[in-house]
């Protein structure tokens, strides 16, 4: 072991939404390498261990070795040139990041989408429908004696939510942990997060609404038709108990993953798990919050939003934002065939978006940002390789739970950083549309 | 930086004695200047009224609880886009338009400085991320304190000295520029209590730790001490209640001597029996403030049309969502605040919204000091501060009031001293200090609300008319900083603006008090918590201790 060693802490891990700020990480500087990651989750130490400095060209085009600075005026170039450009990825990279990329989309009158759109999407077009009852992490940890999680497998996708956040972790008015709380899941099936349920109640896959919808009828005090319980295959007795529990809480919390948004209903059955907590509080104090997976997807969630005031699925092509998920969101933009070249930010739509979608990626010019070879990076005409967030790149994450953090990166990286890349080809695109606009007033001229 | 000489115009500076005489106004390097070289380039302001630009004293603009807004209503957003120009950013509007086109929308109305009301301190950091993108205004914002639960353990052990140093720590480690309170007390009883309120200035009980007197006392005096430029800004108990002009009375007198900000007071002006349809009590509001000096108020002006509550009392926002039945959010910040957000919409024939119109207008025409009653509509609560210009010519123009008197429930208006047709006319004069010149003063702004030698050079330029709703809607000019942003009524280059916060001094030693109720109650580690220097971007400490 080398003898060059130093120690970070109160590091962030920005592996998942948990964004667990309290990482002691002992770095390598002689191997640019993390050696030890105290108090990381099983997920957080594989994290830390496998982003190590490889020996990668800084830029690729076409496959071949490029300067970055040849690969940034070429990015520009396909992007000012292109008539319907999109941007997609963004939730794993930082705010500061997120911010250049938007401004290059209002500058090429593009469109921009997050990987919000294949996850939680659903749930932001829920909360625009009927609002949300929500918390901080922490409200959950000092108060919440009632949990119920929802379609989703935290335990082993957000391996620290149960203990750091929100089961058997103590709180203000939970000082026995898990003793002082109930803990309740709902799912298709048993995952290795059910045994730490108090309560299991197994849904007919395909039939969450339904069930949520009894729910809300049972809580308002409404007779609910007992096929209900054939239809959801959750005993009526095991609904009414779940109902009086949730009306007798003194802090509820509804937690929902993608068991919920991916499956048949979508934003219909993040609606009902919203409006279920809403309603709640008419007896109760009862919040929701939807399990976010990517380290800043929340970011991008919170960055897109202000700058134009839709979450996802935004197009600048009439020279101010518009939104329209279906029509803006990438797999429809590009499994339509639609969009003529793409901004890759962080994200591998090349190894999990459906076949039309990559089918019409390797027709187009594809300009990738990551720090890994991927599916995405083979087939970009552009491909950047930069430095990680959160371990070699200061900068903004939001929790799950809105909450931003401020990283603390733990050792350089020879690449230069998604801001510096995007940075960079803001400044061409900014000079390149100024040559056009001056030509074009010479032309006028002539 | 080029020099400036705007020539010509009828100058309005209250703070300096100076009522629309005709006068040179020199600028240099961002500041008001005595003279500028005869070759420096002159704008000819002829016809027109320079002004100081705007400042806005209580505002929602930046911030988690404004991004939940922006996100809840695309609706909204898609009836107003907001196109990008060739040297600003694009965006959208509405009732709570995105952080590009607040900036640009209040400098296209003469506005320079904006002030953001209420923010959880965790939530501090996305304030500040915001404010970057927020362009060409200046602003803050003031930091939740009412209902921050390790605060209350000091107020309450009655470790005075250990709670003032919190304070000040608390305002370093945000980068905030006020102490805000709102509700006080009332978080534990939503939060903890079943979503209870509290409903009277000294409850006490299962709950409460502390009286809500107490807690305010407390603040009073602490920022008293501090000597911050901005004296406590506070949301009474019991916002939008009948009968509620109780409360803020005591609320008053609790502040003794010392100054007091009262936010949107015309929330807080309503008699009648709770429960029950509420009276006017804005003539005794404002008889108490006309007669006590310390007290500084904006009205929180509601404007018909639309409007989005958004607010740290949450047990307010769900009481306007019963009533509304729109869509809702309730939000809770760990240790420090709660939060309520539902759409809105003030509606001309409403008992209790004509009512609370007329009472914001009560108090803007019963003042006697306009120095001491600033213009708000709590942006967005009682309607959008792009109805200033509206807001304005009610003010100034009384046959405009009086003909919109008619237009709405008169069961309201006949509870208020509206039904006498007030004689009351705004000079431009007066309108110039409810805008510019106090909000200036209550925050100890020294160089902004003003042009005398040394002023930051922020000044709007607006052709005269007789109109003024159309004369306030669209400034010929503005100039920030020294740098013509808006000429001849378009955008000429883009700015980004200072934040302006405070530094007030502690004992460091504080630190080890707070420590161990972070690492037991907090979910982020205590030294992540601050928000570092390089999220400030351009900024300005304004001094402690003036």
């Amino acid at each position: 072991m080398s003898e060059n060693i130093r120690v970070v802490e109160h590091a962030t891990c920005t592996f998942c939404g948990c964004v667990c700020d309290d990482m002691k990480l002992t770095v390598d500087l002689d191997k640019h390498c993390i050696t030890k990651a105290d108090n990381a989750c099983v997920l957080g130490k594989a994290w830390f261990a496998e982003h190590v400095i490889e020996d990668r060209p800084a830029a690729l085009i076409d496959g071949h070795p490029a300067s970055v600075e040849d690969a940034v005026a070429e990015a520009a170039r396909i992007l000012v040139t292109a008539r319907f450009p999109i941007t997609y990825g963004l939730s794993d990279t930082t705010c500061e990041a997120q911010r250049e990329a938007l401004a290059i989309v209002d500058l090429i009158r593009g469109t921009v989408d997050t990987t919000t759109s294949v996850c939680h999407g659903p749930t932001g077009i829920a909360f625009q429908g009927v609002g949300e009852s929500t918390m901080t992490l922490g409200e959950v940890k000092n108060r919440a004696d009632l949990l119920i999680f929802w379609g989703g497998n935290p335990g082993e996708a957000h391996p620290r939510l149960f203990a750091r956040y929100a089961v058997t972790t103590k709180g203000m008015f939970i000082p026995n942990g898990k003793k002082d709380r109930t803990i309740v899941m709902v799912d298709v099936r048993r995952t290795p997060s059910t045994p730490v349920a108090n309560i299991f109640l197994q849904v007919k896959p395909g039939r969450d609404f339904e069930l949520l919808w009894a729910l809300r009828a049972m809580v308002k005090g409404r007779k609910v038709n007992p096929d209900v319980e054939q239809v959801t295959g959750v005993p009526l007795a095991a609904m009414q108990d779940l109902v009086e529990r949730m009306k007798n809480c003194r802090y509820g919390v509804l937690f929902f993953g993608m068991g919920l948004t991916m499956t048949r209903g979508r934003h219909f059955n993040a609606g009902a798990l919203l409006a279920l907590a809403t309603d709640l509080n008419e007896f109760t104090h009862f919040v929701a919050k939807p399990v976010r997976g990517h380290g800043n997807v929340t970011g991008a969630d919170n960055l897109t939003s202000w700058t134009t005031g839709y979450p996802f699925g935004v197009n600048f092509s009439r020279g101010y934002p518009r939104f329209n998920p279906g029509e803006f969101t990438t797999v429809d933009t590009l499994s339509r065939g639609d969009a003529d070249a793409a901004l890759i930010i962080a994200s591998d739509p090349g190894s999990n978006f459906p076949k039309a979608a990559i089918e019409h990626m390797k027709r187009i010019p594809v300009i990738v940002l990551d720090t890994k070879a991927t599916e995405t990076t083979r087939l970009a005409r552009v491909a950047f390789t930069t430095a990680t967030y959160g371990i070699n790149v200061g900068g903004t994450v939001y929790r799950m739970d809105d909450v931003p953090i401020t990283l603390r990166p733990a050792f350089d990286s020879p690449y230069p950083s998604d801001q510096t890349v995007l940075t960079a080809i803001k400044n061409k695109v900014r000079e390149l549309i100024g040559d056009t606009r001056a030509s074009g007033a010479a032309r006028a001229a002539a | 930086m080029a020099e400036l000489r705007i020539v010509n115009g009828r100058v309005y500076d209250p703070a300096n004695g100076i009522d629309g005489q005709v006068r040179d106004l020199c600028l240099r390097d961002g500041k008001v200047v005595a003279d500028v070289a005869a070759s420096a380039r002159r704008i000819d302001a002829q016809g027109m009224a320079v002004l100081p630009g705007g400042v806005d004293i209580h505002c929602h603009i930046a911030g988690a609880k404004v991004n939940l807004a922006r996100k809840l209503q695309p609706e909204d957003h898609r009836l107003d886009p907001h196109p990008a120009t060739a040297v600003t950013r694009s965006g959208s509007g509405g009732i709570v338009p995105s952080t590009f086109a607040t900036g640009y929308r209040y400098a296209a109305l003469g506005y320079t400085t904006a002030m953001e009301a209420a923010v959880p301190p965790l939530g501090a950091r996305h304030v500040l991320e915001e404010f970057h993108d927020t362009p060409i205004i200046d602003k803050g914002f003031y930091v939740l304190l009412a209902n921050n639960v390790l605060l209350g353990q000091l107020l309450q052990q009655g470790r005075h000295e250990e709670f003032r140093n919190a304070v000040a720590w608390w305002l370093n480690a945000t980068k905030g520029y006020a102490v805000k309170l709102v509700n006080p007390g009332a978080d534990e009883l939503w939060k903890g209590r079943r979503n209870t309120n509290v409903t009277h200035i000294d409850q006490t009980g299962d709950g409460l730790a502390l009286t809500p007197r107490q807690i305010i006392s407390g603040f009073v005096d602490a920022v008293g001490a501090l000597k911050l430029p901005h004296p406590v800004h506070i949301h009474c108990n019991n916002l939008g209640h009948s009968g509620n002009w109780q409360t803020t009375m005591e609320t008053m007198r609790t502040a003794g001597d010392h100054r007091m900000h009262m936010a949107h007071v015309q929330f807080h002006s309503y008699g009648g029996e709770p429960g029950k349809n509420p009276t006017s009590r804005g003539p005794e509001i404002a008889e108490y403030i006309n007669s006590h000096p310390n007290i500084t108020a904006d009205v929180g002006q509601v404007m018909f049309g639309k409007a989005t509550a958004m607010t740290a009392d949450a047990p307010l926002g769900y009481l306007l969502r019963n009533i509304s039945h729109n869509k809702w959010i309730n939000a809770d910040t760990e240790c420090e605040s709660g939060c309520g957000i539902v759409p809105f919409s003030y509606q001309e024939r409403v008992y209790m919204h004509a009512l609370q119109w007329a009472i914001g207008l009560e108090l803007f025409l019963l003042s006697k000091d306009p120095w001491r009653i600033m213009l708000s509509t709590d942006h967005p609560n009682g309607g959008s501060f792009m109805k200033y210009p509206r807001l304005i010519r009610l003010l100034m123009d009384r046959n405009f009031r009086n003909e919109q008197i008619k237009l709405v429930n008169q069961k309201a208006i006949v509870k208020t001293v509206l039904r006498d047709n007030i004689d009351r006319e705004y000079t431009l004069n007066e309108i110039v200090i409810i805008t510019r010149a106090a909000p200036a003063r209550a925050l100890g702004l020294k160089d902004k609300g003003h042009l005398g030698i040394g002023a930051d050079a922020d000044v709007t330029i607006y052709e005269e008319h007789a109109d003024k709703e159309r004369m306030f809607n669209a400034p010929r000019h503005v100039i920030k900083d020294g740098e013509v942003i808006i000429e001849d009524h378009e955008f000429r280059t883009d700015s980004s603006g200072r934040v302006l916060h405070v530094a007030p001094a502690h004992d460091p030693a504080i630190e080890g008090t707070l420590r161990p109720f972070f690492d037991q109650y907090y979910t982020i580690e205590f030294d992540n918590y601050p928000v570092a220097d390089h999220y400030l971007h351009r900024h300005q400490v304004i001094a402690t201790g003036g």
